[in-house]
């Protein structure tokens, strides 16, 4: 028998999720199967209206209730009564006005779910039904008075570039309308609160992407001092974005403190539907004027991103929506005009793409347009206008990262199509699936295009940093970070830097909790960049004074010293020990903060270095339709992905994998659907995601070329994957259909008729 | 909360009359549903999965007829000397849910529903399907055109249970098709099954009305046309017919204008699939 030395789980390799097998067997603990000693179980009432008056709420009947221990209104909240990401302006419990369908307006605590439920059921709240507010243009011209004391709208924000007066001889122009989309993660919300015995503070194990950002909002509307508010990540069953506001926190944790007991709450799939933001419907215009050869001379266009009732971050999706307008394209002149407003539709805030999504619908609908109307073919045209790195973008800030973008147009250009369909088909592979409504001869194969540029970490000013600490002794390692681990693998992540930089194998993490200084948010592509850079960083510190002490030891200087595989080796010399050696009865630890490099806020005309850095990808879709019935089947997805430098390729495939079927379900079904302010499809049996059999072949390549900004060359791969493939999509269905089709997703109304 | 598991038919009618609030449950697919919701609060249950004829089919080529227990599951019909028998409705076998669901869910449960949407209603509508009612006096046989009285409603008197159903076999092509915005799992947005006995035509629309609706008139006009002249024109006819008869409405699924559509595209498709044409 032969013993091969078995890869060590290094940057490069791709290591295996520590939790892996544990989720896969079923007994990783999401915050959901958290429990307590003596725990009370917590829930919300909420608003059956999107907008009303409260006159009254009468409690009495709930309090009557044996089992029920705690029954709290906006009355009883200690501190501020409002919260939020940007500005503060949602209430924890709803106090005047409701003013979306599904706001909080009481909770209560009981010894059992079933006791909660008959408790919220005996709360009489009396309100005056008021006209709501659901068109944006309505909440933009005015003509209806203010449904919030900050008014109608959230943030306009215009940019103004170059020669407004430009003109082009070829002008394409349209509008284009993006949906509601969900986050849909699997484990629904869940926290569960234990406070102090001496009444002063609380522990908070819950799902969230920002722990530092939740506990300074917690602390405040709990008017506790922060330290006194200890928050510890539950286990969390996906995010993408929708963890990034407050939803139960306040709400388990005021409990808690009023019944001096554990309390625990947990959101159903309907609940989840109103317990957190989703992706901002927007309607946005272009019109883009280029010359004959099909080089853009001008853009103008508009935003509405509809924010619903409370600002979240409606802000910052605005900004990365009208900067993106030009998407991955040269554009020497600029005229945009954004709008994110409030009405009295579902809140709108984080979701994977941020904004750019939307502005990517458009921007790729233009190109194609553009192709048309210059008889130039879309890849070409693309390539004409792409971006390089040095040039000047319509917010006036110069390109700076690595933009491999005309290999990642070539790469994908240059995969191969799928093969012709078959004479005799499986049922399966037809649009339509399962329901076998379509013969061979009904279907007709379209291709499509989608390129996309997406910013990397927060923008405008914003100091997201990251801290994490490594603890180096007797050749194990410690590390201790506070980033969420919401299924992107920062947790496998963080362990390969660690054995890379110090050539150590046995890597430990402890607990993801407050313990330890901010990483920021799990979002905008950042914890790759931002916490991989803390504990890149902490390694290295700790690394110096490891080679310090073996130089001392061996009177060796220690810039002579190295690490090569487990070794400390010394380059000049003859010296070669185990790092595990070096460091036997050696403690060292270090703490390492990483700050990106500093961005501006943007000016009146929309002018600013706003952005740290972008990533590229390209999209090229393959679909299948059946015309008449306006059912899709997409086939095949082919893209190369500017990654920077692959760090675990298995993590990336499933980023890329998993994006393209979150962007193919807002192509061509995710949608939530609201009329007059009211939900009609919070469940998974109306809010369709896409299953196995949705979900098409995927080529990937994977562009690596070192962005020498990033810490360790790696761009943030987690976004880019989900932006450019839903126009991509959408192009291949009018390239199969011959029908000009601008909004997502596309039901099967939009293509027979 | 009392759960009875009743061995055989007799044991659960006389528990049904005994406890005449309780709640019936055979694969639990719809019933746990509602539950979750909180549309339902059982306080007792009858589960009807363990009594041996509502298990059983048998295929009685003698008499032409199939029977179908009422708590098979779908998974049964799906492949194998069934789906042979009633191709239409392993058709629709297959597009219910998922394997997890195909597993559990049942006729019995499918007709307790009674759903516009209900899969396996059209093809027992469109096959002439009889449903065996009983309660613990008395036993009866209703044909499907009288069980499913409206969206969500049906004869079955509160002490009655549907122990099966004896669907006709037929001489000639039959099949289903569902248009749903998923290419698996998702709930009938519009449905059709189409099945030929003696050179007949018989049509059977889901999702588009109130209940399943027997396209009458359609059939009687391709009857009259005749089988041997169907031509992709006829059957575009044939479909337009079909769409009349259709009485859909506008909900957050589909509207009632691509509904009628897509029924009427279906009808079309199913009858040219039917002469091979
Ligand atoms: C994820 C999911 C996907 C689904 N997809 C589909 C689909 O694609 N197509 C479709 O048609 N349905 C679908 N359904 C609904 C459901 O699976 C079907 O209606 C199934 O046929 C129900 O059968 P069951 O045995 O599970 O019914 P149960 O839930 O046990 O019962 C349903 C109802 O019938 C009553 N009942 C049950 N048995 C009897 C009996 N013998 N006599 C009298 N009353 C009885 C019950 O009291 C209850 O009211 C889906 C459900 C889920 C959860």
């Amino acid at each position: 028998m032969t013993i091969t030395k078995t890869q060590r789980d290094i940057l490069g390799s791709s290591a295996l999720r520590p939790d892996g097998v544990s989720k896969v067997q079923g007994d990783f603990a999401f915050s959901s199967d958290l429990h307590a000693e003596n725990m009370l179980w917590g829930a919300t009432l909420r608003s059956p209206h999107p907008y009303a008056r409260i006159i009254s709420i009468d409690l009495s009947g709930a309090w009557k209730i044996a089992g029920v221990e705690c029954v709290i209104t906006a009355e009883d909240v200690p501190g501020q009564l409002t919260y939020g990401l940007i500005s503060e302006d949602q209430p924890v419990f709803a106090k005047d006005f409701v003013r979306y369908m599904g706001e909080p307006v009481a909770a209560v605590a009981a010894d059992h779910p079933e006791t909660c439920r008959r408790a919220l059921a005996a709360i009489v709240v009396v309100y005056e039904v008021l006209t709501p507010l659901t068109n944006p243009e309505h909440a933009i011209d005015e003509a209806r008075e203010p449904i919030h004391p900050d008014g109608n709208i959230i943030r306009r924000q215009q940019i103004i570039h170059g020669d407004v007066n430009a003109t082009a001889p070829i002008v394409v122009e349209g509008t284009y309308d993006i949906g509601m989309q969900d986050q849909a993660f699997l484990g629904t919300e869940s926290a569960l609160a234990i406070p102090d015995h001496d009444g002063a503070g609380i522990e908070v194990f819950v799902a969230t992407q920002w722990l530092h950002e939740d506990r300074k909002q917690m602390a405040k509307c709990l008017a506790l001092p922060e330290e006194k508010v200890r928050l510890v990540l539950g286990g969390v069953g996906g995010a993408f974005g929708a963890r990034e506001d407050i939803s139960l926190q306040v709400h388990t944790a005021l409990l808690a403190m009023r019944t001096s007991r554990p309390v625990k709450m947990q959101y159903g799939r309907e609940e989840s539907f109103f317990g957190h933001v989703h992706r901002h419907p927007a309607q946005i215009w272009m019109r883009h004027h280029a010359n004959t050869d099909g080089r853009i001379v001008k853009i103008e266009a508009r935003f509405v991103f509809d924010g619903g009732a409370y600002s979240s971050t409606s802000s910052a999706v605005l900004i990365n929506g009208v900067t993106h307008t030009q998407g991955p394209y040269q554009c020497p002149n600029a005229i945009v005009d954004g709008y994110a407003v409030r009405t009295n539709n579902p809140p709108c805030g984080a979701m994977r793409g941020f904004g750019v999504v939307q502005a990517c619908f458009a921007h790729e609908g233009q190109m194609d347009k553009l192709a048309v109307a210059t008889g130039i073919d879309e890849v070409e045209i693309r390539l004409r206008n792409i971006i390089h790195t040095g040039d000047t973008m319509i917010t006036g800030q110069v390109l700076e990262s690595v933009a491999p973008l005309e290999r990642c147009i070539r790469e994908t250009a240059a995969m191969p199509l799928p093969r012709e369909m078959e004479a005799h088909p499986h049922e399966l592979d037809l649009p339509g699936g399962s329901g076998r409504t379509a013969d061979r001869r009904n279907i007709v194969r379209g291709i499509g295009w989608g390129v996309s540029m997406k910013n990397l970490m927060y923008s405008e000013g914003f100091d997201d940093y990251s801290t994490a600490r490594c603890t180096l002794t007797n050749g194990s390692v410690e590390l201790k970070f506070a980033t969420s681990e919401v299924g992107q693998g920062f947790v496998t992540l963080a362990p390969q830097i660690a054995r890379s930089v110090l050539g150590v194998d046995n890597v430990t993490y402890d607990t993801i909790d407050t313990q330890i200084g901010s990483a920021g948010s799990t979002s905008a592509s950042r914890q790759t960049w931002m916490s991989g850079g803390a504990v890149d960083g902490a390694c290295r510190m700790v690394r110096e004074r490891l080679f310090e002490h073996v130089g001392a030891l061996h009177g060796i200087d220690p810039l002579r010293l190295a690490i090569d595989d487990t070794d400390v080796v010394d380059t000049i010399g003859s010296l070669r020990i185990t790092v595990q050696e070096a460091s036997t009865n050696f403690t060292v630890s270090e703490t390492f903060e990483y700050h990106h490099r500093p961005t501006q806020d943007l000016d009146d005309n929309g002018q600013g270095n706003c952005h740290v850095a972008f990533a590229f990808v390209a999209h090229r879709a393959v679909v299948d339709v059946d015309v008449e019935l306006g059912l899709v089947k997409v086939v095949q997805i082919a893209t190369a992905q500017d990654v920077g430098r692959v760090l675990n390729p298995m993590s990336v495939i499933g980023q890329i994998e998993g994006g393209i079927a979150q962007g193919l379900g807002l192509a061509v079904m995710e949608e939530i659907i609201v009329t007059n302010g009211i939900v009609r499809n919070p469940s998974f049996t109306d809010y369709l995601l896409p299953t196995a059999l949705d979900a098409p072949q995927v080529l990937i390549s994977m562009i690596e070329e070192p962005d020498p900004q990033a810490p360790m060359g790696a761009k943030g791969v987690g976004e880019a994957p989900c932006i450019s493939v839903t126009p991509a999509i959408v192009a291949a269905i009018r390239n199969a259909t011959g029908k000009s089709i601008d909004r997502c997703p596309v039901r099967p109304q939009d293509i027979c008729f | 909360m009392p759960v009875f598991i009743p061995s055989s038919l007799t044991d659960a009618t006389r528990l049904l009359s005994n406890n005449p609030s309780a709640h019936l449950v055979t694969g639990g697919t719809d019933l746990m549903v509602e539950v979750n919701f909180n549309h339902r609060h059982p306080e007792t249950v009858i589960s009807l999965r363990k009594i041996p004829e509502f298990q059983h089919w048998n295929i009685d080529n003698k008499s032409g007829v199939v029977h179908i227990g009422s708590s098979v599951p779908y998974a049964t019909m799906e492949h194998g000397e069934l789906a042979q028998a009633l191709p239409a409705l392993a058709e629709a076998a297959r597009t219910v849910g998922s394997p997890q669901i195909r597993a559990a869910g049942s006729l019995g449960g499918n007709l307790g529903t009674c759903s516009p949407a209900g899969d396996s209603l059209p093809v027992l509508s469109a096959l002439n399907a009889i449903v065996h009612l009983h309660s613990e006096t008395t036993s009866r046989s209703v044909p499907f055109a009288e069980f499913m009285v409206g969206p969500k409603r049906n004869s079955r008197l509160p002490n009655e249970i549907i122990s099966g159903v004896t669907i006709p076999l037929t001489n000639g092509w039959q099949g289903y098709a569902k248009v749903g915005v998923r290419n698996a799992m998702v709930i009938s947005v519009a449905s059709v099954c189409l099945a030929i006995h003696d050179g007949n035509v018989r049509v059977a629309l889901g999702s588009v009305g109130p209940t399943i609706i027997r396209g009458s008139e359609s059939e009687a006009w391709i009857n009259s046309v005749g089988l041997e002249n169907v031509t992709p024109s006829v059957a575009q006819e044939f479909g337009e017919r079909v769409r009349a008869e259709s009485r859909p409405i506008d909900d957050h699924r589909s509207t009632a204008e691509y509904r009628r559509h897509a029924v009427g595209v279906l009808a079309t498709r199913l009858l040219l699939r039917g002469v091979q044409r």
